[in-house]
């Protein structure tokens, strides 16, 4: 596993985000959302389907702009560079392209980018390291999720659990001070639900801050510090997790409509995933 | 057979052969990667109409070769249309029916503009299926050109363009310059198609990009084999191709792009049949 490097600041929070507003299409989907982690805490983004928690997490990395509100990371305005200092793993390998790609191309390709310097555009098309050390520190990447023997594996051959790993091998390649997780443990072998949440013990041990989608708490209850619950597009709780395992037992969850599918999001042109 | 290869005119148009064989299969994999694969076919539309503006523009100025300007003419035309192409991508609202209106426009405003400029069926079915047997020196010292600047380019920045072309967003939460790579992309694929032109004309200009990837594609499972095998083919499919028409009087551009159908109907038959596990 690659080693988290040690905060440079310590600021109260690594991400702070306040009243975040965002509208896809017309269409208002996060009313004014809020939420923060510290070091070494882990915060789990729950609620059901259609509540806004990707479309959230998408807007925190960059990948949505907001319409509304504020978001810091490590203590200062969110800038490009500074969420270069993020890791941040989509719900699945949103974009398997039309040519096959291997577990360690697309792990060397989280090298790439700046990481929280100043780097112009050919320092961050250089990337992190030199292209002689990717292919080892993406290795290394690879042993840390356990699956080392499928490096020259093509990812989109690969069952739901590896492609996953694979995924979170290229997050942690950077060494991120900070790290979001879209639903990582959806259509997941249990082999790799034990594995993940290896992972994140040992993220959080280094003081790294996760942020991660859940429907289900399961495996990962010893390690979340806080639960923080959306339902269409407001936090309805923030405060422990439960001590039951799903979105469902957690305060303000809407039983009525606890699954409605949301308007569609501007993600046709990246070939992404609604909220 | 040997002797052939002293003559002036074989050498131009292996070597234009060689170098498009090169080129455009490194710009195809990105396209295929982006599952764009038929977009060469819309630039060479719109290229049309830059070779017919050329020619317009070289007869307007008196020059004695009145296509003088065609290619000049075919990148420019090919650039807008890529970045025009691109910026609607990106915006992803009613890309595709404008994209359509582009190419239908762009090969039919070539057609007819070639006929005002005082140019034959001949000089338009040279540009629609490729005229690399009456390729100059000129001709050639373009293409090395503009092929070293894609190879360069498209072989530089290889670990970034697979980046942005894999998952957009990801490379966008990493501080890639994102927009500016993909713009990369649709301008080096509209100056891969422009060279490509002369050897297999805008109606088949896509096949020489894609059908190499598409034959690669089924022997290995990598991106960086994907290219270097697909580069391989391409060259080897176009000296291939252009080699017989030296003794046989047939159409080279077709030729090529029928060649590489039949060996990826050979590949895939093997393949399937054999069913060999890929690295």
């Amino acid at each position: 596993m690659p080693e988290p490097t040690a905060p440079r600041d310590v600021p109260p929070s690594l991400v702070e985000a306040r009243d975040v507003r965002v509208s896809l299409q017309g269409t208002e989907i996060l009313h004014g959302v809020s939420l923060s982690a510290a070091h070494g805490e882990v915060v789990a983004l729950m609620g059901g389907n259609g509540s806004g928690k990707s479309t959230f997490v998408r807007t925190l990395v960059g990948a949505i702009p907001a319409s509304a509100g504020a978001i810091e990371l490590f203590g200062a305005p969110a800038t490009a560079q500074a969420r270069a200092r993020l890791g941040y793993v989509p719900q699945r390998l949103t974009a398997s392209g039309g040519v096959a790609a291997t577990a360690l191309e697309v792990v060397m390709s989280g090298l790439l980018g700046s990481r929280g310097d100043s780097a112009g555009v050919a320092g961050r098309i250089r990337g992190l390291v030199p292209p002689r050390d990717r292919k080892e520190r993406a290795l290394k990447a690879l042993e840390s999720v356990g699956i080392p023997d499928l490096a020259t594996r093509d990812c989109a051959r690969m069952s739901g659990g590896q492609q996953q790993r694979v995924l979170i091998a290229r997050a942690l390649v950077r060494d991120p001070e900070l790290l979001f997780l879209d639903e990582p443990m959806a259509g997941v072998d249990l082999e790799s639900q034990v594995q993940f949440a290896h992972t994140i013990g040992h993220l959080k041990e280094h003081g790294v801050g996760v942020v991660i989608v859940l429907h289900e708490i399961g495996p990962l209850a010893r390690l979340i510090d806080r639960a923080v619950v959306l339902e269409q597009g407001c936090v309805t709780y923030d405060g422990p997790p439960p001590k039951d395992l799903g979105v469902h037992a957690l305060p303000g969850h809407d039983h009525e409509h606890p699954h409605e599918d949301p308007p569609p999001p501007d993600g046709g042109a990246l070939g992404l995933e609604g909220p | 057979m040997i002797s052939l290869l002293s003559e002036p005119l074989i050498q131009r148009m292996l070597l234009v052969g060689l170098l498009v064989g090169l080129a455009a299969p490194v710009m195809g994999t990105y396209l295929v990667q982006r599952r764009m694969a038929l977009l060469g076919d819309g630039i060479g539309h719109v290229a049309l109409a830059g070779v017919a503006a050329g020619w317009l523009a070289g007869s307007a100025a008196g020059f004695a070769q009145q296509d003088a300007l065609a290619i000049p003419g075919a990148v420019v035309f090919a650039i807008a249309g890529a970045v025009i192409i691109e910026r609607m991508r990106a915006r992803g609202t009613g890309a595709d029916v404008v994209m359509a209106i582009l190419f239908y426009g762009g090969i039919a405003s070539g057609v007819l503009l070639i006929g005002f400029a005082g140019g034959s069926n001949a000089n338009l079915l040279g540009y629609l299926f490729g005229s690399i047997s009456t390729v100059t020196w000129m001709d050639v010292w373009m293409s090395v050109g503009l092929a070293a600047l894609i190879l360069i380019v498209g072989l530089g920045l290889r670990s970034a363009l697979f980046a942005v072309t894999h998952d957009q967003e990801f490379a966008r939460s990493t501080g890639l310059p994102v927009e500016l790579l993909n713009m990369v992309v649709a301008v080096l694929a509209a100056i891969t198609i422009t060279v490509a032109m002369r050897v297999v004309g805008v109606l088949l200009v896509s096949a020489l990009m894609i059908v190499p990837v598409a034959i690669a594609q089924l022997l290995t499972r990598s991106f960086s084999r994907t290219m270097y095998l697909a580069m391989g083919l391409g060259a080897a499919l176009t000296l291939t191709g252009i080699w017989i028409t030296v003794f046989q009087d047939l159409q080279p551009g077709s030729l090529i792009v029928v060649l590489g159908v039949i060996l990826y109907v050979i590949v895939a038959a093997a393949t399937s049949f054999t069913r060999r596990p890929r690295s």
